[in-house]
């Protein structure tokens, strides 16, 4: 650089060669991209109002609530069933789901704490329980879209009277189509970032375990990669509210 | 380190750990774990309406501060930064009145023009 000094005052903060923000150009990066990613994922919940708000809402007692075309399901009735039994257990099933999700971010911030001391084989340790919880929480989900998809023995008679079990994007068992296709659309938004989560989580603990990081001199690519796992954890607690709660 | 390499890099200096900071990770998972069992026990216990889903709501938000704040670190960060975040997103409110409006006027016109 030919100016080789850099003036600290405030008109050449932004001059370039500092960092005004007091972070690196690729966790500002990261920063913006999550910013338009939580545009994108509050489209989907935002449609996902407007389109409930268009139906009607069930008005009667939830314990009486059956399955219908004309109102709104009451989720908690939708999501009864957890792997292995037969009697309802509503919402419990997605309660372990967010357990597990909270519990990845947890050990994906101790992750970036051992980053930020260089202790590489504690980076490794928490990465990898990282990486196993959202293995685990992808997993919960296949499990979550087969009971969703397959349905309940009974199923319901459709308007032209044949009986329909379970749910596609053109007919389900649970209320107006719409809501079997923005389950479809949002749990499988999100759960594609949890994956696309999981596979930069791998790459970064292979960089980790050949000493890449040591190389640099700095473990910032785990904060990068903790910024973006912590986004897909928040969004999972706007989903688990608007979806399966509300 | 071991034979046959020949980093020239040498290995990174560690640090130690600080009880403190492994603590306060622990409390905030506490708290996220806290807030979600009293939306379970909300969901079990009252009757569906506006101030359940102000409940839900509420405690979104108080999970998305310590989230983005703590897990985020975004809580310390330069104010710029902070604004340059929270500022995009609060326009997000007007869309959520918008369409959720929009949602009831089509529920209206659906009824008088099918019923």
């Amino acid at each position: 650089m030919a100016t080789a000094a850099i003036e600290k005052d405030n008109k050449n903060l932004w001059g370039g060669g500092v960092e005004p923000l007091k972070v690196s150009y690729g966790k500002l990066m990261m920063w913006f991209f999550l910013l338009s990613d939580a545009l994108s994922f509050s489209g989907l919940l935002i449609t996902y109002g407007m389109i409930r708000y268009s139906h009607k809402a069930y008005e009667g007692l939830v314990k009486d609530f059956v399955f219908s075309d004309t109102y709104w399901p009451v989720p908690e009735k939708v999501f009864t069933h957890i792997p292995f039994t037969h009697t309802p257990f509503p919402l419990v099933f997605v309660g372990i789901m967010t357990f597990i999700l909270i519990m990845s971010s947890v050990t994906m911030v101790l992750a970036v704490e051992a980053g930020h001391r260089n202790d590489k084989n504690d980076v490794q340790k928490w990465l990898l329980w990282t990486i196993l919880g959202g293995i685990a929480f992808v997993g919960c989900q296949a499990w979550e879209w087969t009971i969703f998809i397959s349905g309940s023995e009974t199923g319901r008679q459709l308007f032209d009277g044949s009986i329909f079990h379970g749910a596609n994007l053109r007919a389900n068992e649970y209320g107006p189509v719409p809501f079997a296709d923005l389950f479809f659309f949002i749990t499988g938004f999100h759960g594609t970032h949890v994956t696309s989560g999981i596979i930069i989580n791998i790459l970064v603990f292979y960089n980790v375990s050949i000493g890449t990081y040591e190389k640099v001199g700095h473990y910032e690519m785990v904060e990068k990669v903790g910024l973006y796992w912590h986004f897909v954890d928040l969004v999972w607690v706007f989903v688990f509210t608007f979806f399966y709660l509300v | 380190m071991s034979h046959a390499h020949h980093d020239s890099a040498p290995a990174l200096h560690v640090h130690p750990k600080d009880p403190a900071k492994i603590r306060k990770v622990w409390i905030t998972a506490g708290i996220l774990a806290f807030f979600t069992a009293i939306e379970f026990v909300c969901a079990f216990t009252m009757d569906r309406g506006p101030i359940l889903t102000s409940i839900f709501v509420a405690l979104t938000f108080v999970k998305t501060f310590y989230i983005v704040g703590e897990f985020m670190h975004l809580k310390y960060e330069r104010k710029v930064l902070i604004w340059s975040i929270v500022l995009p997103v609060m326009f997000i409110i007007w869309l959520i009145t918008a369409l959720l409006m929009e949602g009831g006027y089509i529920f209206v016109e659906r009824a008088a023009i099918f019923n």
